[in-house]
């Protein structure tokens, strides 16, 4: 049946801020759909109150509403225009909860409008955990032991009855928030509490635990017509016991028999046909006894999810834009292969290359959290790395993360001390993988890290295997060592620095060793079907065979450099400015190619660009993908810190950088050059000094004064920013940084107290500047930035102290030759304005003043970095009216024990846009209020 | 060596020796063990796609033969060791017991794209390296796969029983008798019927009708099997003997081909082939979508389907609209292109072994 012609105009409801569990694969979600929407003519709504998305700007719908996602806000658009369905599924639990809420008080029912890509009665079977048992006994499905409590008295009973271990599973929670695995009995009374009180519902399922069974994912599409296809069959490294978000996962499923496999695609379709009738994505989750094969239904999720991002990325086939066109009546047999053009949308992926996902965590972030992995996700972002094997999409997938390694091993970062290896793989943590391979590398069996991981032996093998080569490597110089072995080595993954390490010569020398050898990287296609048709969609990975498939057009060339996993300080903004840098440099004529790790976002779409790399961000990638590509040049301003911090390699390489050069970046960066240049010219700034010992620390403190900020130079989001009051605390964090971060300098900063705080974006060309907006921040300086109400445009400055800023911004602007978009934090005290840092590059406010002012202002930047155009050619209109006011979001609820304190550190995971008309607004009347209650130092 | 006279090198897996055949691939990602102990991949080397093949080792009751019946793997990575615990051995330690000669560390999808490309031909493993003549002498003896016969070489030599084993639920109290002329039988096929009340009786390929109709059966089932079916005259005649006492009959694979033949189509040899467990089919009938398990190289043309009266085309690709299943309109008989007991691969088709029951109940 070709698509539902009653449908002419469609509501997406996005998810909201980020948070632990919710990320950027909404954002994913909610443009591939919208897109796909209006491809077939329809009319799209969309709510969404995070300004950070691609979903929510005019060239993905046509009709962008930035509310809160509430009943309110959703009856304010019913009222606006005639809407004939609402498509619930894009925007994860917050979405669903929304338009079940919508549901119940009747306002779907009112305005005749149709729920399509799900049915409510699925929702409510998936998400309460006693329906969910029913309905899989009913279905003949393996559950687990185990029933629903609704009191504590009720748990204890049911814990009586199926015995220890077992787990808590609260209803209706996100990410599994409240949840947990109980060993023993003296455990159980305060998990079950903690379960009742997360729980919304006071609902938590006592279940026997499946604790170290391996655990899959399957990703099924269904039509109006019944047809269920399974895209992705994802199998997680980590057992059961740990969040599959938290779970480093592997696609295609690489321990699985057919016989094991097709039982399980069987249930998949049986659980899904039966919770209800609804046409879209789902995704369910499995767990296989090691021991006899039986499987066990875990979950089943009737939307697009966090896997169905990975598994898009993973696959080539875009489900949620698929999904929604199922949605809208069409039959997947009536549908295109997205990737190659030619042949049915209805069919199962095939896949000739391994991913591997790992997540990344920021515990650092969240002092006195339990940093230990379990049932409740912790993880804030992920990557993915794609190889011709597993070892090497391991080793990618470790250079992606970020995390000063190299690779897995092999990189003089090793742990060598036992106990705390066999500590850490018992209590897995973020770096258990790491420990694994140390663990092997140590001498500790394999069998024994089996014991005590319950880590499939196959994955183990495959690390150990890694151990072995790199003891063969080391048996050779780097003139003795053999191609063959060279090649070996760069096919399970290793970076040439790894390499370097363990001969203990240069990485430029490995790398010249491998072009003498003609060891060079070649492009492998991610085209659905192992080669077996030919793919029209440019889409690749790197790898070592004998066949290059990315063929160089003659056209001049751009190269975006994508920011990598989201993280706390580095998030979806950075995906939004790298999406209109693509489109941007589109529309000036050239080929873009996008570079970027991260399986959640936008960029990583392979329409958003004219060929997408999915690879690290890592030097060596990015430098073969240059060599390979000869791009005019590379903009590294959008994709925040990670890409910026390329920029001194591409200009040592003779890679043209565009936009502001390299000097320039490099001079706003350090903090001594850039001082001096405030001081030349004339501009305030807080007195500040750099130090290398504690000693010299307390010197400079007499000579700065109390309170100091103290920090480590070149650093994210704030990390390990501190304020100190005395010289016990001075000394105590600067220890602290030594530590942590070696080979690093420090920094003191006089702080000054109870300043106001704000910050300007500007453009500009070399010459002339155009400031695109100046935030005041609610709360007073101390809180970072990045944690902050701010509100544009300032609220309570004067016109003076405004007149600065405009001054101040425009005077640094030109000084650093930008080239593209700048960012300047502003302290004002007594009515001087003070510069504290400046970011040359597109900051995590863009997004936000871009939707607030409804300009394309990323757009206008990349313009300036190519040349294309000088401030002078755009015809600036922003929508000033009422203030917006950029809300901060926290997950602090995802860590017991851990208190919402705030300080010159970022801890926030997301944000929200909030528009008011004036100044008497309720709710800014009540963050006014408040704005000192947080600040810790 | 691929008969274009490409050289590829890799590390040897299996066996030591030298092999050949006609080069396939694959694209299935789980089921190599039931891969290569089907019959119908007789004298044929098979590329896997996916990047791991072994992982999981072998057991015994996922064969879907007594013996591995491929000639040669050629894959990107063999696995050293098998995860599951109550593995019978590693694949390879399993190849080189069949005296399989294969080869791995091959970049596959460059292979892939290649023959995708130039069409099916013959490829020589060996584990003799640097030998190029040797290897070309080696090519120069192996047949080509149009106009050659197989089935004979790998059918049961005695007929053979097998009872209804009423597995499924479906099963139902009736009995059916059913021949089985096995041209390269895959037991899943057998186990399909058995599990549905169908009693069976395996005969060799070359059976006639009147030694098959001695047995009084409710049914024919025409098996898979290797090789071109247009020069198997022999099992054409069977076939139209049984339409001509319209006798109820089924046909898989190698099996449709056959029907094919039998009622005037021609069959032709493809560029490339069908094999894997992900290609899409649309029943015409019931206008629903089934993912298939695939394994063939020829192919019935659908050119004069239409013309000929008496013939309904019942499945087609959705890849590439070749011809995946048909009926006859006046006689008890229907066939598929592709696998519906799956081994390996999806079930949504086993449904066209129920409806072969139903039409022997129909016609008893």
């Amino acid at each position: 049946m070709p698509r539902d012609i009653s449908i002419k105009s469609v509501l997406i409801i996005g998810s909201g801020p980020i948070v632990i569990g919710q990320a950027c694969e909404f954002d994913y979600a909610g443009s591939q759909a919208a897109r796909s929407l209006r491809d077939e003519g329809i009319e799209v709504i969309l709510i969404n109150s995070n300004p950070a998305t691609i979903m929510t700007d005019p060239i993905t719908a046509d009709h962008v509403y930035l509310l809160p996602l509430e009943k309110k806000s959703i009856k304010h658009i019913l009222e606006q225009h005639q809407i004939d369905a609402v498509l619930p599924t894009m925007g994860g639990q917050t979405a669903l909860n929304l338009a079940i809420d919508c549901e119940k008080a009747g306002l779907w029912a009112k305005y005749n409008i149709r729920m399509i890509g799900v049915d409510i009665k699925a929702i409510e079977t998936t998400e309460d955990r006693e329906l969910f048992r029913q309905k899989m006994l009913e279905l003949n499905v393996g559950v687990c032991k185990g029933r629903t409590a609704k009191s504590f008295l009720e748990g204890k009973e049911i814990a009586q009855e199926i015995g220890f271990p077992l787990v808590i599973r609260p209803s209706f929670t996100l990410g599994g928030s409240g949840g947990g695995f109980v060993n023993t009995a003296e455990e159980f009374p305060e998990a079950l509490t903690r379960g009742l009180h997360a729980s919304p519902t006071h609902e938590v399922l006592v279940e026997q635990s499946i604790l170290g069974w391996k655990e899959y994912e399957l990703e099924l599409l269904r039509d109006a017509a019944g047809n269920v296809i399974i895209i992705c069959s994802i199998e997680n490294f980590d057992p059961m016991g740990i969040h599959t978000g938290d779970s480093i996962t592997v696609a295609p499923a690489q321990t699985l028999p057919d016989t094991i496999y097709q039982q399980m695609r069987d249930l998949a379709i049986k659980m899904m046909n039966g919770i209800g009738n609804f046409a879209g994505g789902c995704n369910v989750q499995f767990s296989v006894s090691p021991f006899d094969d039986s499987i066990i239904g875990i979950e089943i999720n009737p939307r697009v999810s966090r896997s169905s991002a990975l598994a898009s990325k993973a696959t080539g086939y875009p489900i949620a834009k698929i999904a929604a066109k199922l949605a809208i009546g069409y039959h997947l047999d009536e549908l295109q292969n997205q990737i190659t053009k030619t042949t049915s949308a209805y069919f199962e992926p095939a896949l000739d290359y391994v991913i591997v996902k790992i997540p990344r965590w920021n515990f650092d972030k969240f002092k006195g959290a339990d940093r230990t992995l379990g049932l409740q996700m912790k993880s804030v972002g992920e990557v993915m790395g794609i190889g011709r094997n597993f070892q090497e999409a391991l080793q990618k997938a470790c250079q992606s993360l970020e995390i000063k390694r190299n690779g897995l091993g092999a990189d003089g970062r090793e742990l060598t001390n036992k106990d705390a290896i066999l500590k850490s793989l018992a209590n897995p943590s973020w770096n258990r993988l790491f420990h694994i391979y140390d663990a092997l590398k140590l001498g500790i069996s394999l069998k024994t890290v089996e014991k005590i991981t319950k880590i499939d032996r196959w994955f183990l093998t495959q690390i150990e295997e890694l151990i072995q080569l790199e003891h063969t490597i080391q048996q050779h110089t780097l003139s003795t060592m053999p191609r063959s072995l060279l090649m070996e080595a760069k096919q399970k993954g290793y970076a040439d620095r790894q390499i370097a390490h363990l001969l203990g010569v240069l990485e430029s020398e490995v790398f010249a060793r491998r072009q003498d050898e003609g060891i060079n990287r070649v492009f492998k296609m991610v085209d659905t079907c192992s080669a077996e048709f030919e793919a029209k969609t440019p889409y690749f990975y790197s790898s070592f065979g004998s066949e290059n498939e990315s063929i160089v057009t003659d056209k001049p060339k751009v190269i975006v450099l994508g920011s990598g996993p989201n993280r706390i300080g580095q998030g979806i903004e950075f995906d939004y400015s790298c999406v209109h840098g693509v489109l941007a440099a589109k529309e000036c004529g050239y080929e873009t190619i996008m570079i970027n790790c991260n399986p959640e976002t936008v960029s990583t779409d392979f329409n958003t660009a004219d060929k997408l790399y999915f690879e690290p961000v890592f030097w060596e990638h990015i430098y073969d993908i240059i060599l390979h590509e000869n791009p005019v040049g590379v903009i590294v301003q959008l994709g925040g810190q990670t890409a910026l911090k390329l920029a001194e390699k591409l200009e040592r390489y003779g890679i043209k950088i565009l936009g502001t050069s390299f000097q320039a970046l490099d001079l706003a960066e350090d903090r001594g050059a850039f001082s001096t240049l405030l001081k030349e010219m004339g501009i305030p700034y807080p007195k500040f000094g750099t130090i290398n010992t504690s000693d010299e620390a307390i010197e400079l403190a007499r000579e700065l004064g109390f309170p100091l900020l103290v920090r480590p130079s070149y650093v994210l989001g704030g990390q390990s920013m501190k304020i100190v009051i005395n010289e016990d605390e001075l000394e105590s964090q600067v220890i602290q940084i030594f530590q942590d971060l070696p080979d690093n300098k420090v920094l003191l900063d006089h702080f000054l107290e109870n300043a106001i705080e704000a910050e300007a974006d500007a453009l500009c060309d070399g010459e002339d500047v155009y400031i695109i907006g100046i935030m005041e921040h609610i709360e007073p300086a101390g809180i970072h930035s990045g944690d902050s109400y701010a509100v544009l445009p300032p609220f309570d400055l004067s016109e003076d102290i405004i007149r600065q800023i405009t001054d101040i911004t425009k005077r640094v602007a030109v000084a650093l030759r930008t080239v593209g978009l700048l960012n300047i934090q502003f302290a004002i005290k007594e009515g001087v304005v003070y510069v504290i840092e400046a970011n040359p590059r597109a900051s995590r406010t863009v997004p936000f003043i871009c939707k607030a002012y409804r300009e394309p202002y990323v757009n206008y930047a990349t313009k300036l970095m190519l040349g294309a155009a000088k401030i002078k050619d755009f015809d600036f209109k922003p929508h000033q009216q009422g203030y917006a006011i950029k809300v901060p979001v926290f997950s602090f609820n995802k860590f017991t024990g851990v208190n919402k304190e705030l300080g010159p550190e970022m801890k926030s995971t997301g944000e929200a846009i909030y528009f008011i008309d004036d100044l008497q607004d309720d709710y800014f009347q009540q963050v006014y209020a408040e704005r000192n209650l947080y600040l810790s130092r | 060596m691929l008969q274009d006279g490409i050289i590829l090198e890799g590390l040897a897996v299996g066996a030591a020796g030298t092999t050949g055949g006609e080069i396939c691939f694959n694209t299935g990602m789980t089921g190599y063990q039931e891969i290569f102990t089907d019959p119908s991949y007789y004298g044929q080397v098979i590329v896997t796609t996916v990047a791991h093949v072994g992982n999981y080792g072998v057991k015994q009751g996922e064969t879907e033969s007594n013996r591995v019946q491929f000639s040669g793997l050629i894959c990107n990575k063999m696995a050293t060791v098998q995860s599951r615990r109550d593995a019978d051995n590693t694949l390879n330690g399993y190849l080189a017991a069949a005296g399989i000669t294969g080869i791995s560390e091959i970049d596959t999808r460059y292979l892939v794209r290649h023959i995708r490309d130039k069409g099916a031909m013959n490829v020589v493993i060996s584990t003799i390296s640097g030998a190029p003549a040797f290897l070309q002498a080696e090519l120069d003896k192996l047949p080509d796969m149009l106009n050659l016969e197989l089935s004979t070489k790998v059918t049961t030599p005695e007929p053979y029983d097998l009872p209804r084993t009423d597995t499924d639920q479906s099963a139902g109290e009736q009995s059916f008798r059913v021949a089985v002329l096995d041209y390269g039988v895959k037991k899943g096929i057998l186990e399909n019927m058995q599990a549905r009340g169908m009693d069976l009786r395996v005969f060799p390929a070359t059976t006639t009708y009147q030694e098959l109709d001695e047995w009084k059966p409710n049914g024919y089932f025409l098996s898979n099997g290797p090789g071109d079916p247009a020069v198997m005259d022999y099992a054409i005649d069977t076939v139209k003997e049984i339409l001509a006492h319209d006798r109820p009959l089924f046909g898989i694979c190698l099996g449709h081909q056959l029907l094919a033949l039998a009622a005037g189509l021609h069959t032709y040899k493809m560029h490339n082939g069908h094999r894997g467990i992900n290609h899409p089919v649309k029943n015409l009938i019931t206008g629903k979508g089934e993912i298939t398990s695939q394994n063939h190289g020829f192919a019935v043309s659908a050119a004069g389907i239409e013309a000929l009266d008496g013939v309904e085309l019942t499945h087609i690709n959705l890849n590439d609209q070749t011809v995946e299943g048909m009926r006859l309109t006046n006689k008890p008989a229907f066939s598929v292109q592709h696998h519906p007991e799956s081994n390996p691969g999806p079930h949504d088709s086993r449904y066209l072994f129920d409806q072969f029951r139903e039409l022997m109940a129909a016609h008893s």
